[in-house]
């Protein structure tokens, strides 16, 4: 696999910004969270600066910062829409950009959400994407009612009760996943013939059931909605351990992890290939970012009394799974070089709040690694897929 | 004094994946290119329609064992492109068919309450459910109920999300960045729900939407049907579209309200039509027999015969007369995924009406299911539609109508620029919105409170 020219960055938006206290900014637009114009405003901003995609983080409950229930907090952004719709809502709005909602794969139906992406992806023109993610939370599982989960502490984990769940939601996840790709090539390129001569709209042989039998679901097939422009689009997941990690090689496109340093990362990259390797896919296949909460200002004292201020209104100081950064957009170029070379394709960038530092990214940090020669000049390939030099696959149900 | 004229409801129904739409005429476009839904959902916007509509359903239709491949096959997600229509309309409502067999009460409620806040107020939901194992075996859930459950759950489906809904009030985001106070409540978006359907508990996610809750619709026509849209609609998606059809079921429905506390006008009626326009009413009516042609070819007049035979027909000539066999009355096997199968409920009956109407009027396969699968509703001169959508208004038989076209995106164009403005010159269609949700639109007053919901005062 050749070394990517240029890097990649995405940006992660969630609420006001990943900052518990990001509301309360002068420029903050908090009575706006839930308006189809916040979210088209932030995506144009994140085109402009060229950026590859953006997700949209998602959950099946009220948020909350407790680990695994809610938390009755009224000091902090509480209310989220959809991220699949919101996504589609700025498609019609932008005309680069990647869009990657995330589905939680848990409690849905993977026949809906491949129809739904597919439909993302008619609808962008070959920009989507799908971020998915478990969940382990009793409170978001007694929104459902149809399973339950025990209150189990994510930092015990390691004990039998957690390793068992956690193996049997990654694997519940790798077939949802699985079902999801299968049905995007249930329809072959061409099914649609409309062939007045003999009457027929479509030909059937083109269409397939997919026929999935497994633990948690079976699904027939073939998917109501034609192949997806761009064939398969992006999937994606965030993982800090090696159970997610074996998601993110054996299933994935994309995938997000947290090193808080250049040896984590490597440590991590080095893990996904291994893995990657041994689920019988290419070197590289996976494109792997790394995660950063950045708090970005004109000088590095600027930077440094905004995130204090910030962690002031909180009560706390911010605390992220990922790495949090704070200073200048050229302090953050200097890392994200000195990271990439250990085999990243690229940083996905939670701004610390909004549009602040995406505002940041995009005017500063984004023109400094152009400067460098590491950051496109412009929007080259239509698609998110070869945004990130992948052809669009063959269908796995073409016989030749 | 007369009585005041009503104001007509218009909306456009995207053309469905049966034999209604015309894919082989020249004029057709894409059932899945964005590019046509933006332009079907601009021009009924350009007409001041009241929404834009959209069908459903979860698997592809099947017959004789096969994937049915006579009709236009594939659609989108309706909630995905429901979203992305919002960015490319400003007023049109958005109304979706969504299935409760195949989902959740949080995830519907989730996906509603999202489109509602990104088109500004213009949500609505068609309710409705499903029978078959068929579906089903798409789903991790399965799916099969019996009939008497599918209400009983669709009810309570609907009953939780309103739940859900209600379980913000509208007030709770403060966002005050000086005292640093979110929400006025720690509980908002607290609900409990327990019945034999659902068991569920916790925080609903989004806060109260632009119109509190979608507007709601059901296509039920059954006596039980009847009674749940009395009870909870705002609109009914009829079939009866003629005057005294439409006068019979407009009469039933509507009457049935007061009993739930409610008034005639909190529940329109609104059957699907179809139309074919021409300079006169003669031109007219010979292209609409010209459409009937396209719609009903030999092979899909087959394929019709077959639904109501339960029987593989195929070895028949579609110019020939009709079989002298009598359907099958066994398990239905022959045709899947189709609600117009369940129609038939005395195929034997059925089957000995068409023989005789195809013989007193020698008609043959094809020329009988022409005349027995329904006809245009409304076929004349631009002058000859509106006056008959008007009359068929004031004279109670529905309070608008939700048009079919029958070409893909352009279909309702000629129904826009023509019919449209002789309505507005009748003074009976808007001539601009004058609201911004499709409740202002419909007229209809903000939603009542779920009757189970009971807040406790904190």
């Amino acid at each position: 696999m050749p070394e990517p020219r240029h890097l990649h960055v995405g940006v992660a938006l969630d609420g006001a910004g990943w900052h518990p206290a990001a509301w309360r900014e002068p420029d903050a637009r908090p009575n706006n969270l839930l308006s189809a114009g916040y979210w088209v405003d932030l995506a144009r901003r994140a085109e402009a600066g060229l950026l590859d995609f953006l997700t949209i983080e998602d959950a099946m409950r009220l948020q909350s910062d407790h680990p695994y229930h809610p938390d009755q907090r009224t000091d902090r952004v509480r209310g989220q829409l959809d991220s699949v719709l919101i996504a589609s809502r700025i498609a019609p709005a932008t005309g680069n950009i990647g869009l990657i909602p995330t589905v939680v794969l848990t409690h849905t139906e993977p026949f809906h959400t491949s129809k739904a992406i597919t439909t993302l992806d008619y609808v962008s023109k070959g920009r989507a994407g799908l971020r998915v993610r478990v969940s382990a939370r009793p409170e978001e599982a007694r929104h459902f009612g149809r399973r339950e989960f025990a209150e189990v502490d994510p930092r015990r984990r390691d004990q039998p009760d957690g390793v068992a769940l956690v193996s049997d939601l990654f694997d519940e996840a790798e077939d949802y996943v699985e079902v999801v790709r299968r049905l995007w090539d249930s329809w072959e390129d061409d099914a649609e013939i409309r062939d007045v001569a003999t009457g027929r709209f479509i030909d059937r042989e083109k269409l397939h059931y997919i026929d999935f039998s497994g633990r948690w679901f079976s699904v027939r097939g073939p998917s109501i909605t034609p192949r997806p422009p761009q064939g398969q689009p992006l999937v994606a997941a965030l993982g800090h351990a090696s159970r997610p990690y074996q998601l993110v090689a054996r299933s994935t496109d994309l995938g997000f992890i947290t090193p808080t340093d250049q040896v984590s990362a490597a440590a991590i990259v080095e893990e996904i290939r291994r893995e990657e390797s041994l689920a019988g896919r290419p070197h590289g296949a996976v494109r792997v970012f790394a995660d950063i909460v950045v708090f970005l200002g004109d000088t590095p004292q600027k930077a440094g009394d905004r995130k204090a201020r910030l962690d002031q209104w909180a009560g706390v100081k911010y605390r992220s799974d990922a790495f949090v950064f704070t200073g200048t957009a050229t302090q953050l170029a200097d890392l994200i070089e000195d990271w990439a070379i250990v085999g990243l394709s690229g940083f996905r960038l939670r701004p610390g709040t909004l549009p602040q530092d995406l505002i940041q990214i995009t005017g500063q940090l984004t023109p400094e690694l152009q400067k460098r020669g590491i950051f496109r000049q412009d929007y080259e390939e239509p698609t998110l897929r070869g945004r990130f030099g992948l052809d669009r696959p063959a269908n796995r149900y073409v016989t030749a | 004094m007369s009585k005041p004229l009503k104001q007509i409801h218009l909306a456009a129904h995207f053309p469905g994946v049966n034999n209604t739409t015309v894919w082989s005429d020249p004029a057709a476009g894409s059932h899945i290119e964005f590019d046509s839904f933006t332009r079907f959902a601009q021009i009924a916007e350009r007409g001041k329609f009241d929404f834009l509509f959209l069908a459903e359903g979860l698997r592809l239709r099947e017959q004789n064992g096969l994937i049915y491949d006579l009709d236009v096959v594939g659609r989108p997600d309706t909630f995905t492109i429901l979203a992305a229509l919002a960015a490319v309309t400003d007023r049109l409502g958005l109304t979706g068919t969504i299935n409760s067999t195949f989902n959740e009460p949080y995830e519907v409620a989730r996906q509603f309450a999202t489109l509602d806040h990104l088109s500004g107020g213009r949500a609505a939901w068609n309710v409705v459910t499903s029978w078959d194992a068929f579906t089903g075996e798409n789903f991790r859930r399965g799916g099969f109920l019996a009939e008497d459950d599918r209400y009983s759950r669709a009810q309570t489906f609907l009953q939780t999300t309103w739940e859900l809904f209600d379980s913000w009030l509208g007030d709770e985001i403060v966002a005050d960045k000086e005292s640093g106070v979110f929400l006025s409540r720690a509980d908002a978006g607290h609900f409990e729900h327990r019945d034999r359907h659902f068991d569920i508990s916790g925080q609903f996610s989004v806060p109260r939407s632009p119109q509190g809750r979608p507007v709601i619709f059901q296509a039920g026509d059954s006596d039980a049907g009847r009674e749940f849209a009395a009870a909870t609609a705002d609109a009914i998606f009829s079939r009866h579209s003629t005057l005294d059809a439409g006068q019979a079921f407009y009469t039933d429905v509507k009457g049935r309200l007061a009993r739930f506390g409610r008034r005639p006008e909190d529940l329109l009626i609104l059957p699907a039509a179809t139309f074919v326009l021409g300079d006169s009413d003669a031109e007219a009516k010979e292209l609409a027999h010209q459409v009937r042609l396209q719609q009903v070819s030999g092979q899909t007049a087959i394929r019709f015969l077959e639904q109501l035979w339960n029987r593989d027909l195929s070895s028949y000539d579609p110019d020939g007369p009709l079989p002298e066999v009598d359907p099958d009355t066994g398990e239905h096997t022959i045709a899947k995924g189709r609600a117009s199968v369940r129609m038939h409920r005395d195929p034997i009956a059925t089957a000995r009406e068409w023989r005789e109407k195809a013989a007193a009027k020698k008609l043959s396969i094809r020329e009988l299911i022409i005349e027995v699968t329904g006809r245009q509703s409304f076929v004349g001169s631009p002058g000859t539609v509106a006056g008959a959508i008007n009359d068929l208004v004031q004279s109670d038989a529905s309070d608008g109508f939700i048009l079919v076209p029958h070409i893909t995106p352009g279909g309702l164009e000629p129904f826009v620029d023509r019919v449209v403005p002789l309505l507005q010159e009748r003074g009976v269609f808007r001539n601009e919105y004058s609201g911004t949700t499709l409740r202002d639109h419909l007229g209809l007053g903000p939603p009542r409170q779920a009757t189970a919901r009971q807040r406790v005062a904190s």
